[in-house]
């Protein structure tokens, strides 16, 4: 499996193919989104909403041979696209390695501009969430 | 007589730039307008030749900032055909000039199991305030229910009313769906039971000629940065005798008359309700605002923005997944509306990324949202400076976003 820095590459290359179109960037996130796998109609609920997002995102993880297992949804395209590349980036790997995660990815490829100050906020809230799901895991396989 | 927009637009700095690479198409006017450059020259003016505090000093100054300042209540009483400028009061805007009758007029005279009506296309502005005041008083808020078009059910409205009504508060214009409400009947409704009435005027004032007098009502807020003026700053309008019958807003210089410690008397209005150092440059550039609209007139102002309105409608109407919402058969210009099962954010966001701006969301109308049963909608608002090939180009926009979502 690659490497976090690796996958944040692969992603900083891809943005770069979209240059400054900033149309072409924000249909590619929105697709990017049709990556997410099915997520289950029952943990569509209000404790699994992350706070701090404008729109809906629901986060889940499991623990799968110590290694952490995301699953998210949300009601707007945008934000589906944005969680698909931190599930990308983050997905199946031990908590200390995700909490030691730096996704400069996300200034790279100048994120901000692209979205917005509102969905940015949410997307930290997003990348909050997913690094405290991880420090539950790993508080739990230290006890 | 129809308006030469390409003349009006180059008055507009604002406009003349590129946002993403593509030229900026602003479409969020319920949002806020933008400013001529008579209203930014007038700002400056002030600033840098007439800056001094009014109604006290007596220097030259301070004797021209004074008259400008009054100037402007004198133009806004034309504005709306009052009776008399002192029933013009200065505030930060409608949200301030609503909460300013709440707290007055509403604590002085509305009590235990008093009844106030409002409608469900409020602006949370005019929603609030008076469940607060309720909360307070014990007193009991009534909705008057509208129809699937957007419309007020004005039956139901009727036998809502009651003795037990002490004011009925309602938009003239929603800036959710552009319904224009039947407000003359409205306002003659209510005083049949001896009701006071309060307009939001935040949405009307800048498409509708109003005249105060004929209309009746007891109380009119507006703002300014609606009407092509500077932000923070806004209009309550309120009847002589029902404004000298309410208690003063906030304590302070201006506002009084004498100061002892035993005993304060207060000033006559407007300036009761005007206490501390207004925001007198503001008040001074507003005047440009309302000669730049009396220059135009609002008939063809209305009838500009209601071809953009007819406009868009027949353009967008043929787009596959294209959800009006609000569709009164009496309007401003705005377009409400959903594509397909797309989140409204996503559509504003991809419009921006062609350079349109739009206003997304539940446009601070909660309560109507959830009537309707969405969260939000996509919202173009057009004025004066707006174009119909504006209008194509967000229409090409729009198809080509449903056409993304439908593949
Ligand atoms: C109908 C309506 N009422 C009240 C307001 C509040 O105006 P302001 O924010 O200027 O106080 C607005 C502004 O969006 C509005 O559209």
């Amino acid at each position: 499996m690659s490497s976090i820095k690796d996958i944040q590459e692969e992603i900083v290359s891809e943005f770069e193919i979209l240059g400054d179109d900033k149309e072409s960037t924000i249909f590619y996130i929105m697709e990017l989104g049709g990556n997410l796998e099915a997520f289950p109609e029952n943990e569509r609920k209000e404790e699994n909403i992350i706070k701090g997002c404008q729109s809906k995102v629901w986060l889940i993880a499991d623990e799968v041979d110590g290694k952490v297992h995301y699953q998210a949804d949300s009601n707007t395209d945008i934000t589906k696209g944005l969680i698909s590349l931190l599930i990308r980036v983050l997905n199946d790997r031990r908590p200390e390695e995700i909490l030691k995660a730096d996704l400069d990815f996300i200034q790279r490829i100048g994120m901000g501009s692209i979205i917005g100050s509102q969905r940015s906020n949410g997307l930290a809230s997003m990348i909050k969430q997913m690094k405290l799901y991880a420090l539950a895991f790993q508080t739990k396989q230290n006890a | 007589m129809s308006l030469n927009i390409e003349q009006i637009r180059a008055l507009f700095p604002v406009l003349h730039q590129e946002v993403h690479g593509k030229p900026l198409i602003y479409f969020d006017n319920a949002a806020t307008t933008q400013k001529p450059q008579a209203v930014l020259d007038a700002l400056t003016n002030y600033y840098e030749r007439d800056n001094s505090n009014i109604h006290r000093g007596a220097h030259a100054l301070a004797d021209r900032a004074t008259r400008y300042y009054e100037e402007t209540r004198e133009a806004v009483k034309e504005f709306i055909g009052a009776k008399e400028s002192a029933e013009i009061i200065f505030t930060k805007g409608t949200t301030e000039s609503i909460n300013l009758v709440a707290q007055t007029f509403g604590r002085k005279f509305i009590g235990k199991d008093d009844e106030i009506i409002i409608s469900t296309m409020e602006h949370h502005s005019n929603i609030v305030p008076w469940q607060m005041l309720c909360e307070e008083k014990g007193a009991i808020l009534k909705i008057i229910p509208i129809n699937d078009a957007g419309e007020i059910l004005f039956e139901e409205f009727e036998k809502l009313l009651s003795p037990k009504t002490k004011l009925v508060s309602i938009v003239h214009a929603s800036n959710a769906l552009g319904t224009i409400n039947p407000v003359k009947k409205v306002i003659d409704a209510a005083h049949a039971v001896g009701a006071k009435v309060l307009l939001d005027g935040a949405q009307s004032t800048s498409h509708l000629e109003i005249n105060i007098q004929d209309l009746n009502c007891d109380f009119l807020a507006f703002s300014a940065h609606k009407l092509y003026g500077p932000t923070g700053l806004g209009v309550l309008y309120g009847k002589r005798e029902v404004l000298e019958s309410m208690p003063p807003f906030m304590g302070g210089g201006e506002m009084i008359k004498e100061v002892t410690f035993e005993k304060t008397t207060y000033n006559d209005i407007p300036f009761k309700f005007e206490a501390g150092t207004p925001n007198i440059a503001d008040v001074i550039a507003f005047k440009a605002s309302l000669d730049f609209i009396k220059s135009l007139g609002k008939p063809a102002i209305k009838a500009h923005e209601d071809s953009l309105l007819a406009y868009s409608k027949e353009l967008l109407t043929g787009i596959k997944g294209f959800i009006p919402v609000g569709t009164a058969s009496e309007k401003v210009s705005v377009l409400s509306f959903n594509i397909n099962d797309m989140h409204p954010f996503d559509v504003g966001q991809m419009l921006d990324a062609k350079g349109i701006a739009v206003r997304t969301g539940h446009h601070c109308t909660q309560p109507l949202m959830k009537r309707f049963g969405i969260e939000g909608t996509v919202r173009a608002s057009f004025s004066v400076y707006n174009t119909k090939s504006e209008i194509e180009k967000m229409a090409e926009g729009i198809a080509q976003i449903a056409r993304f979502k439908n593949k």
